[in-house]
């Protein structure tokens, strides 16, 4: 029975990423049929290195979610971390830039473990205790920034290079967000406590009983999602070359939508990395492709957020239409 | 019981630091009125609302509001809410009514927004006054702006038009599409495009970047995608403007796009060094603060009502007149102020 479910599961989410991709193609045809420059080399690198970020924050989300938890505030601890290596660099310009990385994920792990700490340990709801900690850490910003911002001619062109610098042709932010994809692809599917993980998520009482420790596993998610958090941070500031007190201000969202279009479920339990990777890809079509084709910016969030809930729900009924074929073929 | 002392002292210190990191924002604030106006007690309180905390342009706005009204012995009220809404404004315009402040400077996030609240506070005797960015004529007595307009308009259109030789295609970077002064500006470089020195300048699109780093960066790439033999933007906002030139000058094509507008001299530095923009505009926060402080004495002291012909004298700044606009009337300060690469290092430590 749970094997059959489990298969069932399985081709429900493969489904759900065939759908999803469908949906990527179908708005690409449309928006290069608008503007033929939409599928042009120097726009598809624009695009992909738009997404950099925001498919990193999203495959860290994936995992709190997939525990059945939250994370609001992420763009926060970004936008702290951010700050701190800015300080940092613009005080000490001949910083080597991994330096500069580390201090960036060094605060979001810090960040990360607060968090942590009080959603396994306190056990207050990861809703709550993350958007606490969202304004604690905005406040942080401001105050470790004095409300000033660090502009380009503060920051060491090393710093700045981070990304705008590139091996064998590909962007560095592109190549660190493969290089994440590729380990969370493998410790999601095949280290113990990837499995664990969604073993947590999807029956908490059962994964304790069976012996999973869920303090362990809560600690683990949410220092990964800090971590990646400052790691973003540290790209984000290099990328725009400013860091402002409110830098990301509200992103948490974005990288929410970008999990749940990926088919993450907010129950918990459901999630897969393609996915989340898709959810970002189309994300990053329409923040391209809208500005290309020509609509009054008074539609163009109306129309984002129409195409979000056209993609959810051609994702829904695709699901129900295979749930309902397996029921039909399930013997009673 | 041993973990439940342990959660309690846990929300305790969760407390404490939320409270220590909201106190410092508003105590720094508030304290530093509270030092520098020593010496009357009995003075008036002038408050002042920007849009949001933590954007340099407002501090240095509220710096030069505060020396003014510490200069006439009065007490300065430096507030903002933390996300650029007019609920935040009017939360903390409510706050105020209630504390009997004897003026109130808004810089509004919204231009009609703020009407039915700004009333409420003008019918308990406070004086109203709005700078920056403008709330409609209703809500205030008079209006402080940096420049005129029209000005403002025209110059940037004069500013990219000699960058590109008088000919080519131009695009604009705006905030958001609702923001009242972006739009009165751009409307009067539209007209002032229609002057025959500018036949061959075409304005091919007004963009929106929402005063947001990735959106303005997306906007401008969509430009360049959109628009191949652009010569120049033009951002009359401080984002829009410092996200253009990081575009322009990743793609390295300083020298074939030009990038001018109004931007803070901090962020537009690096840019003004290295070619992308050769000059741009802003006019002086720390100024048109300290003619605003002004303005709300000389409303509370009564020797100007905010009607069109009054006259008053702002301490160094000289004297000025109230005049007219569409709806209702202001103060002007003056033409923006050029940042090219001559006088940036003196101003890019300033803000």
């Amino acid at each position: 029975m749970t094997e059959k479910n489990r298969m069932n599961l399985a081709t429900i989410s493969k489904f759900r990423e065939f759908g999803l991709l469908g949906f990527i193609v179908l708005l690409t045809i449309v928006i290069q049929f608008l503007n033929p420059a939409f599928l042009t080399l120097g726009n598809l690198t624009d695009l992909i290195k738009n997404t950099a970020i925001l498919s990193i924050l999203a495959l860290g989300m994936m995992l709190v979610l997939i525990t059945r938890g939250i994370d609001l505030s992420i763009g926060a601890t970004l936008a702290l971390s951010g700050m701190i290596a800015a300080l940092t660099v613009s005080a000490y310009p001949d910083l080597h830039p991994l330096l500069a990385i580390l201090i960036g994920i060094l605060v979001g792990v810090v960040c990360g473990v607060v968090l942590g700490f009080l959603v396994s340990k306190v056990g207050i709801l990861p809703i709550i205790a993350s958007l606490g900690l969202m304004n604690a850490f905005r406040g942080l910003t401001f105050w470790v920034g004095g409300g000033e911002w660090i502009s380009a001619y503060q920051m060491p062109s090393s710093f700045k290079n981070i990304a705008t610098s590139s091996f064998l042709g590909i962007n560095t932010l592109v190549i660190i967000a493969i290089i994440i994809f590729l380990y969370f692809y493998y410790f999601v599917n095949n280290t113990i406590t990837g499995r664990q993980i969604y073993a947590l998520g999807s029956n908490p009482d059962s994964a304790k009983i069976s012996g999973i420790n869920s303090h362990k596993i809560y600690m683990i998610v949410y220092t990964m999602m800090g971590g990646l958090s400052g790691l973003a941070g540290v790209l984000w500031v290099s990328k725009f070359a400013s860091a402002q007190g409110n830098t990301a201000s509200g992103y948490e969202l974005t990288v929410i939508a970008a999990c749940i279009l990926g088919g993450v479920s907010i129950n918990g339990g459901v999630g897969k990395v393609t996915g989340v990777l898709l959810g970002a890809v189309l994300l990053g079509v329409l923040d391209n492709g809208l500005p290309l084709i020509d609509v009054s910016p008074f539609w163009q969030m109306g129309i984002e957020g129409a195409i979000i809930l056209v993609a959810v729900l051609f994702n829904t009924i695709v699901k129900k239409t295979v749930e309902k074929n397996n029921r039909l073929r399930r013997v009673i | 019981m041993k973990k439940f002392s342990l959660l309690s002292f846990l929300m305790l210190v969760l407390l404490t630091l939320l409270v220590a990191c909201g106190g410092e924002e508003t105590g720094s604030d508030e304290g530093n009125g509270d030092s520098d106006g020593g010496g009357d007690d009995a003075g008036e309180r002038h408050a002042i609302i920007f849009k949001s905390t933590g954007n340099p342009f407002g501090e240095k706005l509220m710096e030069g509001f505060e020396d003014a009204i510490t200069e006439a012995g009065d007490e300065a009220i430096l507030r903002a809410p933390e996300q650029p809404t007019v609920e935040g404004q009017i939360q903390i315009i409510e706050e105020l009514i209630s504390q009997q402040v004897d003026s109130i400077t808004v810089v509004g996030n919204d231009y009609d927004g703020l009407e039915p609240v700004l009333t409420k506070a003008k019918d308990r005797g406070i004086k109203v006054l709005s700078t920056d960015s403008a709330v409609n004529g209703n809500s205030r007595m008079v209006h402080v702006n940096q420049a005129d307009p029209e000005a403002i308009g025209r110059i940037q259109i004069e500013a990219v038009a000699e960058m590109i030789d008088n000919e080519g295609q131009i695009a604009v970077l705006s905030a958001t599409s609702q923001a009242s002064n972006q739009n009165l500006w751009i409307e009067w470089m539209q007209k002032e495009l229609e002057k025959s020195d500018y036949d061959n300048i075409e304005l091919v699109e007004v963009a929106y970047g929402d005063d947001l780093r990735d959106k303005s960066v997306s906007e401008t790439e969509a430009l360049l995608q959109s628009y191949p033999d652009l010569k120049g933007i033009i951002a009359p906002t401080t984002v829009g403007i410092a996200a253009a030139s990081k575009v322009i000058t990743d793609k390295g094509l300083q020298g074939e796009v030009v990038v001018t507008g109004l931007g803070l001299p901090s962020e537009m530095a690096e840019y003004i060094e290295n070619g992308v923009s050769p000059w741009m505009y802003l006019w002086n926060p720390i100024e048109l603060g300290y003619l605003a402080g002004y303005t709300a004495n000389m409303l509370v002291a009564e020797e100007i009502t905010g009607e069109v012909g009054d006259t008053f004298e702002a301490g160094d700044l000289g004297s000025y007149e109230v005049t007219e606009t569409e709806d209702g009337t202001e103060v002007l300060l003056g033409d923006p102020f050029r940042f090219d690469a001559d006088n940036i290092d003196e101003w890019k430590d300033v803000y």
